[in-house]
């Protein structure tokens, strides 16, 4: 528990110079929502820890990920640190324009979600990451109930990932199967792994298992705006979604609009806040491979980038 | 007992040859064979003619629930005031005691030392020596792994959920014994609360308690009561009429009657009563990981959204030893008499374990200001051994024998048997469905079961969902028939020998305890994320009451029975198929009964899996705001298991009367 000393040691030593800049704050604690991945907890506990060394007070609510934004829009928790393009770009949209939260900013990252797979599949089909490729060793993929297509283990159905649409528009040879939760997609993988059977699942990026399992993304016909709405858009002239996702989603952080006045100050290191894939990926590995708890995580997190973040604090600290 | 042997034979005959069947599943097989003819209303209930029950249901929920935005009343403002008020309050009380939540008093977190001590005193009070090492040991392995905290915060919401269901259950309880008008009104409601869904009962929560403990604490306590109701009234209506007749001698008031006679006469089914209470509250306090309550379920979910089986085993582990700890604990105290000492006896030997319990507690937290590690196992102190367990666990999963067989079991399951049931019966027209499905109610119930069944099934059909509940049928079915081929014969061989009949009861009390979606993970790894996975997930769950109640019926059966058999000659198999199951059949129907209830709940959790079922839609309203099709889809589910429900009890009930056993 040193880091923890120190913390404390430097946060009352900040907390005595910098006492008229930081008053205008509410004492009221910010409530951040923390959802069941590791790179959103940390990322979370590390931005909580740096409102408590600017005196604030915190707190963690665990959330869904998608009525988070509803959640924030309320008021009832104050921001959201990981807003994916992909994933919960929609949910974010909807709240938007019911209004309540706003965009505050972007990280430095990029996000991207697709079929994936884990480095062996190479093996058994060496085209790869062309998705033609992957089409022509479809049967490398088959299982007993695909009946010779290939088969494909697409992210849980209300995740919209339309992988039945464009296994139809592009006329490949995979059986989609939609997965439960992340939990089951790992599952998959892992049961794979121990003979590297080739498959080819959902996965998205920044996130855990790359530290666990190599591995690339397919490469579909390149993303082009209105693909998903506009039947010419694309290869196929008569089908929606028959492009790869965008290979370059943003990352945003999402804020409730009174937090700007109940709490000015964190407000403004909240907008300054951009943390880039690499650093993203360093704090999942600290909870998946290193087993720390998320907390601990952070803590060691901030002690060994202090330059990274020194600079989001408000002037005078 | 003399007048049992007869009735034996009409058993087998009883179901058969009824015309109105005959007439149901002729008319059901007619409808099947003319389906290419059959305009498409007879095949599926037009879209067009589906009510939009969902939506209704939004507006009146939108109407009730008021909006907190622009100050509309309605209950919301009620419930928020509740949560955010009383119940903040007390949850985070309890969380300052336990976990030191930075919230009034304000004290630092109890050392687990202390906790352990006095759970083990409680233990040695309530079953001695033995209970004593299960209340400690359980403590102190969740302390020495590193969830000490986590399990701090499920038992700081248990801690206020469990009284509070109590409680109300209580109340209930006695306003049903009481006046019959309420209790009329309010049984048909807790048997809906049993059997809907419990993703139903967290969107409400989420939306009128706010999410986090506050929804958790609400939702776990609505799913307690209903045992609790029912136990109450029923210990409240045994009491006998010499108590009663003393207690109005002494010139008792109404309310000391109440809570003098009546309350400690029915002391034993209150009792019952509250270990149900605290059983479902610990099982609901998990799943309410799915609305965001931190915890043990929290935790658990979270590691197994980053693959690590070890851990997820090891919080696994402390859960089933809580609920174990709790459950003994909670049914020593029934059994347990109140002790009453003689006058004069000094404060000191009255109290005893009380000032056994304040002593252990004032040692250990004295202790632990100087010996660290007694008030906290930091996470890099602790023994957790997740990643050993990992390997171990994947390494067994990967041994090529298992595979291969896993393989069979798969393409055997899922390409001759699962799938083409699947597919015969979403061929099936609608109304062919449902007439068969109230043949069988009609057949194993009676009249009452298959007019309910016709208008449950109807509303399904009607609800726009067929689809997807066929889907849950045949999971649940599936499943269920599995289920008997393994419980049922596991049940017959166990029940031959005590010592096994007690291991193997042993094992279900574990298997029930253990979180359910803790076995998804290896399933899937096994199986894929395929029929086979979801079905055998629930048959891990549902063999349970089976085996259990198979075991109980059979050892149940009078001696006399069974030695009437052996002195007329009859050999072991004779006696088993003639003698001793079809007396424990009313038995066994219970359990088979309990098995369907069973699959209907993990049905819905093995949504984590990936099904097409009405589970993996509820899941999805989850993450919204639409209380109205999250209300129909767990109604649908309701209204299936309802169906089951009723017209197994009537039958079990009906056979029972006919061997003059009596019911349960």
């Amino acid at each position: 528990m040193n880091f923890r000393a120190n913390l404390l040691a430097s946060t009352a030593a900040l907390s005595m110079t910098a006492t008229v800049g930081f008053a205008e704050d509410s004492s009221d604690p910010i409530v951040i929502p923390i959802h069941n991945w590791s790179s959103q907890i940390v990322m979370s506990n590390v931005v909580g820890q740096i409102f408590e060394e600017m005196g604030n007070n915190v707190e963690y609510v665990t959330t869904d990920s998608q009525a988070v934004y509803e959640s924030v829009r309320l008021g009832d928790v104050t921001l959201e640190l990981e807003v994916w393009e992909g994933a919960f770009g929609a949910s974010f949209r909807a709240a938007l324009e019911k209004g309540g939260l706003h965009d505050a900013g972007d990280h430095n990252a990029v996000t991207r979600e697709d079929w994936w797979y884990p480095m062996w599949t190479k093996d058994a089909c060496p085209g790869l990451p062309s998705w033609e490729a992957l089409n022509e060793c479809a049967s490398v993929f088959a299982t007993a109930e695909t009946g010779g297509k290939g088969r494909y283990l697409d992210g849980p159905v209300d995740w919209l990932k339309h992988g039945k649409e464009r296994v139809e528009a592009l006329g490949m040879d995979f059986v989609v199967i939609n997965a439960g939760s992340a939990a089951a997609l790992w599952a998959e993988i892992g049961a794979a792994e121990a003979d590297k059977t080739p498959v080819v699942v959902f996965n998205w990026t920044p996130n855990f298992a790359e530290a666990v399992w190599p591995g690339e993304f397919v490469e579909f016909p390149e993303w082009v705006d209105g693909c998903d709405k506009d039947p010419s858009v694309g290869p196929n002239p008569d089908a929606l979604y028959d492009c790869g996702n965008p290979a370059q989603g943003y990352l945003k952080k999402a804020a409730w609009d009174g937090m700007k006045d109940k709490w000015p100050d964190a407000y403004a290191t909240l907008t300054k806040v951009s943390f880039t894939n690499a650093q993203i990926a360093e704090m999942a590995k600290l909870v998946d491979v290193d087993e720390l708890e998320p907390e601990e995580a952070a803590a060691e997190w901030l002690e060994a980038n202090e330059d990274v973040w020194r600079g989001w604090l408000p002037s005078g600290s | 007992m003399v007048e049992i042997a007869s009735p034996i034979a009409p058993i087998r005959r009883s179901v058969s040859y009824d015309p109105v069947i005959i007439a149901l599943l002729g008319l059901a097989a007619l409808l099947c064979f003319a389906k290419p003819i059959l305009p498409d209303f007879l095949i599926r209930v037009p879209e067009a003619w589906v009510p939009p029950l969902a939506n209704w249901l939004d507006t009146f929920f939108e109407f009730i629930k008021g909006d907190l935005d622009t100050g509309r009343p309605g209950l919301i403002h009620l419930t928020r005031w509740f949560a955010e008020g009383p119940l903040a309050f007390l949850l985070g009380v309890t969380a300052n005691l336990l976990e030191g939540k930075h919230r009034w008093p304000f004290f630092d977190p109890l050392p687990w030392s202390t906790v352990a001590a006095v759970a083990a005193v409680i233990g040695y009070y309530l079953g001695g020596w033995r209970l004593a090492l299960l209340g400690g040991g359980t403590f102190v392995w969740t302390a020495l792994v590193g969830q000490w905290k986590i399990a701090m915060q499920t038992l700081s919401v248990l801690a206020v959920a469990a009284p509070l269901a109590f409680l109300i259950g209580l109340t209930l309880g006695i306003m049903a014994w009481k006046w019959g008008w309420f209790e009329r009104m309010i049984k048909p409601v807790l048997a809906i609360l049993q059997t809907i869904p419990f993703f139903t009962y967290l969107l409400p929560a989420v939306i009128f308690f706010k999410v986090g403990p506050t929804a958790g604490a609400i939702a776990t306590t609505i799913y307690a009561i209903p045992p609790m109701v029912l136990m109450t009234t029923l210990g409240l209506k045994k009491v006998a009429p010499e108590i009663i007749e003393a207690g109005k001698m002494s010139g008792c008031t109404r309310l000391q009657m109440l809570f003098r006679v009546f309350i400690p006469s029915a002391r034993t089914e209150i009792l019952v009563g509250v270990n149900q209470v605290i059983m479902l509250c610990l099982a609901m306090v998990v799943l309410t990981a799915f609305i965001g309550m931190p915890g043990l379920g929290g935790k658990l979910l979270a590691m197994m959204n980053s693959f690590k089986l070890g851990r997820s085993f090891e919080i696994g582990v402390t859960i089933v030893l809580v609920a174990i700890t709790l459950d003994r604990m909670s049914k020593a105290w029934v059994v347990k008499l109140p002790v009453h000492h003689e006058r004069g006896t000094p404060w000191h030997i009255r109290h005893k374990y009380l000032v056994m319990a304040v002593a252990a507690f004032v040692f250990f937290l004295l202790l632990s200001q100087f010996v660290d590690i007694l008030d906290k196992v930091g996470r890099k102190q602790s023994l957790s051994m997740g990643r050993e367990i990992d390997t171990v666990i994947k390494g067994a999963l990967a041994i090529d024998a298992v595979k291969s067989v896993t393989e069979t079991i798969r393409y055997v399951l899922n390409v001759w048997v699962l799938i083409p049931f699947r597919n015969a019966l979403l061929w099936i027209p609608t109304p062919a469905f449902i007439l068969v499905v109230v043949a069988f109610a009609w057949g194993f119930g009676g009249k009452r079961p298959a007019l309910f069944a016709t208008a449950f099934f109807t509303t399904v059909a009607f609800s726009g969902w067929w689809d997807r509940s066929v889907i849950t049928l045949y999971s649940v079915i599936s499943a269920v028939i599995l289920s008997v081929m393994i419980g049922v014969p596991l049940g017959i061989l166990a029940s031959r020998s005590k010592t096994w009949a007690t291991r193997i009861l042993l094992v279900c009390d574990t298997a029930q305890t253990f979180p359910s979606f803790i076995y998804l993970l290896p399933a899937i790894m096994l199986f894929g994320v395929s029929d086979v996975t979801v079905v055998l997930s629930i048959v891990i769950f549902t063999t349970v009451p089976l085996t259990r109640y198979t075991i109980e019926g059979l050892r149940n059966v009078p001696a006399e029975m069974t030695e009437a058999a052996d002195m007329s000659g009859a050999t072991r198999r004779q006696k088993l198929l003639n003698v001793q199951l079809p007396m424990a059949l009313p038995t066994m129907a219970v359990g088979f009964n309990q098995a369907i209830m069973f699959a209907f709940f993990m049905v819905i959790i093995a949504a984590f899996i990936g099904t097409q079922d009405l589970g993996q839609e509820l899941q999805r309203t989850l993450a919204g705001t639409d209380l109205g099709k999250n209300f129909v889809l767990g109604m649908n589910v309701a209204l299936m298991a309802l169906t089951f429900d009723l017209t197994l009890m009537s039958w079990a009930g009906k056979k029972n009367k006919m061997l003059g056993l009596s019911a349960r």
